[in-house]
């Protein structure tokens, strides 16, 4: 008996034991993570954010594991499709080329992804809806927005005895030159403001808001010489830069530090006003917290416009041919729809937050700096740039016109816009294959 | 099959029939090509706002910067096939700029010509003078690269100091006793028996001038401010400033790679082999008249 006990329970052990093997190599095969490639822009202090919110990700979803790769750009990104080794999950500074992704097909539509997970798109606001669809394809998601707005130097600002920000065009045009101070032998010494096309963050697009100019009529042909907007916000350009000088301009900005960089000209306090993105306030606070600053929206041509600004803003999408799609899937939904991880974001990088919901968010760290931005990315009025098949070619194309015509190589403005108009509409046309209209 | 024919079959013959057929077609490099005849070649004709600007500033580096470059190398190889003394630490001198990388190469010319705080300004402005804004003037940009073009022709300039030095004394010995002084010595002696390897300078001088890019790419990033930026839309500062850098094979890249227009820069690139193969046809048949091969055939 006590025999047949001994062999009743060696068998048992050899069970439990081949139970135990078998229960490890189960929890061990459903554990194995899925390693989830994803290409960013950022790079530098801002990569190191959004890895922080990449690696919380990663460890509460012990089925994935998230490798980051930064310093992404547009070509990198179509290259990898391309070749057949693209990320599972791909984002981009570029929104123009938003008309690119979603009409290849380069980046697959999410639409039905947001329907099955329940996720409305009035998640998101109006503006960032815009430039993350394409030809009834919703092919990206806004992950944080960008708004642009006025930083002053408030130390200049008191030495030259102007007591706020500009809200007007030509409150800014004075301030400016009030501010403006040159040297001994002509050169600019302090520049109260360069709106010079090309510089920083200067870009058609950005400053014809100012104005409330339109792109685009209702059948999607360019109408920037019928827009007063246009031709006036390019008059006053030139005319501020002819005050300046134009060749002075061009040597006191090759003289000037990396945008993104400690040397930036109004961080060391050779501008006194400048056109920029909500991340500068992050950049100032990392590189030069002791600048006594303060941030407006962009004074505006039209004072009901005021409190206005542009609005961008990086996108995010799957690549197609992707091997991990519902992973990537669950990560983009994540990126783009948590506000825990919209807010970690936007504290890091200070972007705009991205949806509806993040905005308001309790984990926003308050700034005032910064709060200017989320006023004009709420603002009605507040607007972007058209998204076309020419991807951001046809931008380019209005910001070479507007570097002539600042440069004084555009002899008549009205014409030159028209005829801009009609290079806008073949470069589009072109763009879908369709050749010369 | 022969390790040549394959090579030349992977490497140039499929790329070209590729390219071909791509310029027929609406291609974006991410959906297959679509056929469109000859929609490419008409906007290239006839829309293209910046393709002629993009072909006058490459006929300038070739009408320009080619000539002056052979030249320039030419005249280095004379002296230092003269020179009595130190010849190897010259020779090095002057061949080392060609081992610079190009896109390190325009860098520094950027830097040393900036007209803010660049060291060339600098000095002009101790001596009084007020100096250009090099790359940033459409006026001096194209000279600032031919500046650079000319720092670094070591290459050339070696393989003319081997043709130099390989003239028969003989000749010049002839010459001398003919009455010849240096100048009636260079035009009808080291002239005639050198123009072969002129002809191969000019050739590929020419060639590369077809094919400039790197130094105009870089130097329009650098010189604009914009080039530091990942993200950054490259195709807003091509050419930059004021396009006068944009030449030839940067706006087929621009079309193909940052607008992701691949078969209307494939029709570009048709364009520029047509227009090689016709430039060098012309100098080819016209090196007849110039070019002595001694008693050898051509």
């Amino acid at each position: 008996m006590s025999r047949t006990r001994g062999v009743l329970a060696l068998l048992v052990l050899c069970a439990l034991g081949v139970a135990a093997v078998g229960a490890t190599a189960a929890t061990a095969k459903k554990s194995a993570p899925t390693k989830l490639t994803v290409w960013v822009g950022w790079s530098a202090r801002e990569l190191s954010v959004f890895k922080k919110v990449a690696a919380e990700y990663d460890k509460s979803h012990p089925n994935v594991t998230v490798d980051v790769l930064g310093s992404i750009n547009d070509d990198k990104i179509v290259a990898a499709i391309r070749a057949g080794n693209a990320p599972d999950v791909a984002s981009s500074f570029n929104s123009y080329d938003v008309g690119i992704y979603c009409g290849t097909g380069g980046w697959i539509d999410l639409s039905s992804k947001l329907k099955s997970s329940g996720i409305p798109l009035s998640t998101f606001p109006a503006a960032t809806n815009y430039y993350t669809q394409f030809g009834g394809k919703k092919c990206a998601l806004p992950l944080l927005a960008d708004t642009y707005g006025l930083y002053y130097n408030k130390d200049l600002f008191r030495t030259a005895g102007i007591s706020g920000p500009p809200k007007t065009i030509a409150e800014l045009t004075a301030d400016a030159k009030k501010l403006t101070k040159f040297n001994p032998d002509g050169s600019i010494k302090v520049l109260g403001f360069d709106p010079f096309i090309g510089f920083y963050e200067n870009t058609p697009e950005r400053w014809v808001t100012a104005w409330g100019a339109k792109w685009l009529d209702s059948s999607n042909k360019a109408i920037l010489a019928k827009q007063p907007g246009w031709s006036n916000w390019m008059t006053w350009l030139k005319s501020y830069v002819n005050w300046v000088g134009y060749n002075k301009l061009v040597k006191f900005q090759a003289g000037l530090g990396d945008e993104f960089s400690a040397s930036n000209a109004f961080e060391v306090g050779k501008i006194a006003m400048n056109y920029d993105g909500e991340w500068r306030v992050a950049f100032i606070q990392a590189e030069h917290p002791k600048l006594n600053y303060g941030t407006s929206p962009m004074p505006v041509a039209n004072p009901k416009l005021y409190g206005s600004g542009y609005i961008n803003g990086t996108i995010i999408g799957i690549p197609k041919n992707g091997k991990h799609e519902a992973e990537a899937w669950d990560l983009v939904k994540y990126l783009t729809t948590n506000t825990h991880a919209l807010a970690e974001l936007s504290n890091g990088l200070r972007n705009v937050p991205s949806t509806q919901k993040s905005l308001t968010s309790p984990e926003l760290t308050p700034d005032a700096h910064f709060a200017t931005f989320l006023k004009i990315f709420g603002n009605k009025y507040s607007s972007t740039s058209p998204i076309t098949a020419a991807g951001v070619s046809y931008t380019n194309a209005v910001q070479n016109f507007a570097t002539k015509w600042q440069a004084g190589k555009v002899s008549n403005l009205g014409s030159g816009l028209s005829k801009l108009d009609g290079q806008l509409d073949a470069m589009v046309k072109q763009a879908g294959g369709g050749g010369v209209p | 099959m022969s390790p040549w024919l394959v090579g030349f079959s992977v490497f140039f013959g499929y790329p070209l029939v590729m390219s071909a057929y791509l310029s027929f077609n609406h291609y974006d490099l991410l959906s297959s090509p679509r056929w469109v005849g000859l929609a490419n070649y008409r906007y290239l004709f006839t829309v293209d706002p910046q393709v002629w600007t993009a072909i006058k500033n490459t006929l300038w580096l070739i009408a320009v910067m080619v000539p002056l470059q052979v030249v320039f190398a030419y005249g280095i190889a004379m002296l230092l096939a003269r020179a009595k003394s130190g010849v190897g630490f010259l020779r090095t001198i002057f061949y080392l700029p060609a081992l610079a990388p190009p896109v390190a190469a325009t860098l520094g010319f950027v830097f040393i010509l900036n007209p803010a705080t660049g060291p060339v300004n600098t000095i002009l402005s101790h001596l009084g003078i007020q100096g250009p804004l090099w790359f940033q003037d459409p006026a001096w940009s194209k000279p600032s690269l031919t500046l650079l073009g000319l720092w670094g022709v070591g290459n050339t300039m070696v393989i003319f100091l081997a043709a130099v030095l390989d003239v028969p004394r003989h000749l010049y010995e002839s010459a001398e006793l003919d009455g010849a002084g240096p100048l009636q010595r260079l035009r009808w002696v080291t002239l005639p028996t050198t123009s072969p390897v002129i002809l191969f300078a000019v050739i590929l001088g020419v060639i590369q001038g077809l094919q400039y890019f790197t130094q105009a790419y870089v130097a329009a990033g650098v010189a604009s401010g914009q080039a530091s930026q990942a993200g950054d839309v490259t195709a807003g500062t091509l050419g930059y400033p004021l396009d006068s850098t944009l030449v030839y094979p940067v706006l087929l890249f621009q079309h193909g790679f940052t607008d992701f227009q691949m078969g209307y820069a494939s029709a570009m690139a048709m364009l520029l082999l047509a227009v090689s193969f016709a430039v060098i046809s012309i100098i080819l048949v016209n090196s007849r008249k110039w070019v002595h091969y001694g008693g050898a055939a051509r």
